[in-house]
């Protein structure tokens, strides 16, 4: 049980999740810092992400994209606001073409990352704000069957369709 | 977490119980307000029975929650399964607890993760 706290508020389209990690903040940094350790853990199985543009500085930029088993690939970025090593990570977030352009078409959201130090541990909380529904259901494109992610939009559909 | 929110028995009870005209019919009402099961059944050229039914197909699939007051059983739309934003938050809830487990994984790792 390594996830602590999950806070999620429907009408900002915002969640926080808090979770303890068995090792020094320095090196839970690393996840975040490294792109090759990155790139261990943001995809989900079937779905690697493979990091092509990582610097780590303010106002500089990251792009990766995630493969899908069929070989598709989703393009995505990332823009430093804040880099703190090893307290504070503060990014906007998008989507992106396949050469990395950014697209703004469903939005820019936010993640703001915090690592604290608890009795050798480390407490990590990361805050997401999500710009749209739509830009929530790409996120989830790019890591499973887009089959699933149009399921879960489709209840208020049906449903609207028959409130008539 | 991922297989029981986007798993395809999850989806499968969903729209098998929005599959019937009567089942959405009492979910659009009780999203509207609270509605006990034989004021649901006076809209329906049905029996009491036949609605109590519909209603628990409903309460399986998590569109409906029902209470009990009295004699009286009273139905309401779970407004967290119906609202979109809630479910793709769950759904995202369910990817980051998976990325926090593969992070747990390096760093417990015999050099730690570290190359």
């Amino acid at each position: 049980m390594t996830v602590t706290h999950v806070h999620k508020d429907p009408d900002a389209l915002t969640m926080v999740i808090t979770a303890e990690l068995e090792a020094p903040v320095e090196r839970a940094w690393q996840l975040w810092a490294d792109p090759r350790q990155l790139e261990r853990w943001w995809g989900p199985p079937g779905y690697p992400a493979t990091f092509v543009e990582h610097d780590l500085r303010v106002g500089g930029r990251a792009v990766y994209y995630m493969t899908s088993p069929e070989g598709e690939r989703h393009y995505g970025w990332w823009e430093f606001l804040a880099v703190d090593p090893p307290r504070r990570l503060e990014v906007h977030d998008g989507f992106a073409d396949d050469a990395g352009r950014p697209n703004y078409d469903l939005g820019v959201g936010r993640m703001v990352i915090t690592l604290a130090e608890r009795a050798g541990r480390t407490e990590m909380v990361i805050t997401s704000h999500f710009p749209t529904p739509e830009a929530m259901e790409e996120m989830l494109a790019m890591g499973q069957e887009e089959g699933m992610v149009q399921a879960i939009g489709q209840i208020e559909g049906i449903l609207a369709g028959s409130a008539s | 977490m991922v297989v029981d929110l986007l798993g395809a028995e999850w989806a499968d009870r969903v729209f098998h119980a929005l599959a019937d005209p009567t089942r959405r019919d009492i979910v659009v009402r009780t999203l509207e307000s609270e509605h006990s099961v034989s004021a649901l059944a006076r809209h329906y050229p049905m029996s009491f029975a036949a609605v109590q039914k519909h209603v628990a197909v409903l309460e399986a699939a998590g569109l409906v929650t029902k209470r009990r007051k009295g004699r009286e059983q009273l139905v309401r739309g779970d407004v967290g399964t119906v609202r979109r934003a809630s479910r793709l938050l769950d759904a995202l809830e369910a990817v980051w607890r998976d990325r926090v487990d593969r992070m747990s994984e390096i760093l417990a790792e015999p050099d730690g993760g570290t190359p």
